[in-house]
């Protein structure tokens, strides 16, 4: 960008050099488009959690309010009154961090396995992986019911678990991120002498971490919003999880007391906000990292 | 990462460098047992997990979907009477067809929005608002579809709503967001959209932050400026992440559940009732797994040809560099 508008002034000297300075109609345009597209994007959040800090009496209020100039907790205590919520917090906490880890080491190993080790067969088991990506859970959903059922699992948190773990994308994203890293190093580490796996051990394995906090970081991400699987696995409200405790808020409360049910909501984003907050660069690394060969 | 850890790693192959150099090359032909050997534990987690909860299942789906089954009495063979069924069913056509307007609607404006986003974030500008617009796009994503669906519903509102709110500030009538068939499909799609195009967005970015700045530069030698440069430059070089963000946005978006279930309830009438959530009903509200496992058969063809559709048609059009 830079060299352009330096190519430009030295084949164009008639322009001063002053209006060069002038604004950057184009940055500004850009600026503007991009702020709508943030308030919009920002707005339905804020207001959610401005409202939640209203009293219950006044969270139907217009005109809307998107900050929380006083804020009143009433609904927060009400929340924890109406709904188990630290039960429903240990669930999701139990579930998601049990899933989490599960896919970080199944998915570093596998992705190890398809990306620096040679065995017949790679490719095309490499693509029976990647073709699972495309079945959708729900398809799958009634046999592994029922299989839950047959292993005496039904309406436990396992039941959620297990079937998580073995994870595609996961799968996918550490053998990219094993790509990625140098080949020279696995070629000096067995002129050395190393085994397979003492260079997998001692080489790649620290080098790992990184991608594997991808993969645990998106594995909680997905699996704490995660709405459907619960629906159908979970039948007493004691195993319930946050996103199915607050569905059935909104149910049993109707729209009195919509500051209630918002203060569920924000509690429930806190573990997400947390991530976001620390390990937003990991996610997003890992993302642009699984798409750009 | 990549460039300290070899040097950390150094001593350690130095300490070893002395060792004969014969082993090396002895090990080289028993290296590629190990590495089998070491291939198929390491993958025997995933491997086993993958069939007994995935591709087992899907075994077992095409098969079920040939029977009659309440999950109280026997199963009863039935021939293809559970697809004649499901083709017949007016609900299930409603909501084939439902889903499949709005995957069209849905990702269009998805990919639309993320690229045109992308593209204006990742020109030249201050790094710290780039952060903040990158982040701000972003941040959807890390919220449930249930609670994204509580809360939309309400500002959705026809009364109380904000959305009307500000609509009648600029003096448009109260709209009847959620109790009409077009409106509540409106928000089905605005929520859904709202929520995920920060994905398509993140890839886009990384897709854009791969084109060498070089190629610009030779662009702009030869001339081009503004928009022409994007659509003779970052198009192309852009496509194989076009490609892969489509196809994810597709998949993700014919398995749409959470927020039609949350916000309408499939409602009013058959209006926003998805394909997954017929699935849903009819296995766990109506008990008929046969019926339910034939959708998702006929589901996860669709899904399959489409995508198989589109990575023949990305033969043609996917520039790779």
């Amino acid at each position: 960008m830079t060299t352009t508008t330096e190519r430009v002034s030295t084949r164009t000297p008639a322009v001063p050099a002053r209006s060069r300075r002038k604004p950057n109609w184009n940055l500004v345009l850009r600026i503007v488009l991009l702020m709508i597209a943030a308030v919009l994007t920002l707005g339905p959040v804020m207001w959610t959690l401005s409202t939640s800090l209203r009293s219950p009496a006044e969270s139907f209020k217009l005109p809307p309010s998107f900050f929380p100039w006083n804020p009143d907790f009433t609904s927060y205590a009400q929340v924890f009154r109406q709904l188990d919520i630290v039960l429903l917090v240990l669930n999701s906490a139990l579930v998601t961090g049990l899933i989490a880890a599960g896919q970080m080491v199944t998915a570093a190993m596998a992705g190890y396995a398809f990306a620096n080790l040679k065995f017949r067969g790679r490719g095309a088991l490499f693509s029976v992986v990647l073709a699972t990506m495309m079945v959708p859970v729900q398809v799958t959903i009634v046999p592994v019911f029922m299989l839950i059922r047959g292993m005496g699992l039904s309406d436990t948190l396992l039941a959620l678990i297990l079937p998580a773990i073995p994870t595609a994308f996961g799968t996918f994203l550490m053998r990219q991120y094993f790509m990625g890293l140098p080949t020279d190093l696995a070629e000096a580490a067995s002129i050395d002498g190393a085994s397979p796996w003492r260079t997998f051990r001692s080489v790649y394995a620290p080098l790992a971490v990184p991608g594997m906090a991808i993969v645990g970081i998106l594995a909680f991400n997905f699996h704490w919003n995660e709405f459907f699987r619960p629906l159908i696995m979970t039948i007493s409200e004691q195993n319930f999880t946050l996103p199915l405790g607050l569905v059935s808020l909104q149910g049993n409360l109707g729209t009195g007391s919509i500051s209630v049910v918002l203060a569920g909501v924000v509690l429930s984003m806190i573990p997400a906000l947390v991530v976001f907050i620390f390990g937003q660069r990991a996610l997003q690394d890992g993302l642009t990292a699984g798409s750009g060969k | 990462m990549s460039t300290t850890t070899p040097r950390r790693n150094r001593p350690k192959q130095a300490a070893k460098a002395p060792k004969p150099a014969t082993t090396a090359t002895a090990h080289t032909a028993s290296g590629r047992h190990s590495q089998r050997w070491l291939a198929w534990i390491f993958l025997a987690p995933t491997i086993l997990g993958m069939g007994l909860f995935t591709l087992v299942p899907i075994a077992a789906s095409v098969v079920l979907a040939f029977f009659r089954w309440d999950i109280i009495s026997a199963p009863t063979f039935v021939g293809f009477d559970n697809f004649a069924e499901v083709v017949q069913d007016p609900t299930v056509r409603v909501s084939f067809l439902n889903t499949i307007a709005f995957v069209v609607v849905a990702v269009a404006l998805q990919l639309g929005l993320a690229l045109a986003l992308a593209v204006m974030v990742q020109e030249k500008m201050p790094a710290w608002l780039r952060t903040f617009f990158r982040s701000a796009f972003f941040f959807p994503l890390i919220l449930s579809a249930a609670s994204v669906s509580i809360f939309m519903r309400y500002l959705f509102n026809e009364q109380f709503g904000v959305v009307n709110w500000f609509l009648s500030l600029a003096g448009i009538p109260a709209v009847p967001w959620l109790t009409t068939p077009g409106g509540s499909a409106a928000v089905v799609i605005l929520v859904y959209v709202w929520q995920n195009f920060g994905f398509s967005f993140l890839l886009f970015i990384g897709g854009l932050a791969s084109i060498p700045v070089e190629t610009y530069e030779a662009a702009s030698l030869d001339g081009a400026t503004g928009w022409r440069k994007h659509i003779y430059v970052t198009l192309p070089l852009l496509s194989p992440t076009t490609l892969l963000a489509s196809v994810m946005a597709i998949i993700s978006a014919l398995q749409v559940f959470d927020q039609p279930y949350v916000l309408t309830r499939g409602g009013p009438g058959d209006s926003t009732r998805t394909a997954v959530m017929v699935i849903f009903e009819s296995a766990f509200q109506r008990l008929e797994f046969g019926e339910a496992s034939a959708i998702g058969v006929i589901l996860t063809l669709i899904i399959m040809a489409i995508t198989a559709a589109q990575f023949r048609l990305s033969k043609r059009f996917v520039f790779y560099q």
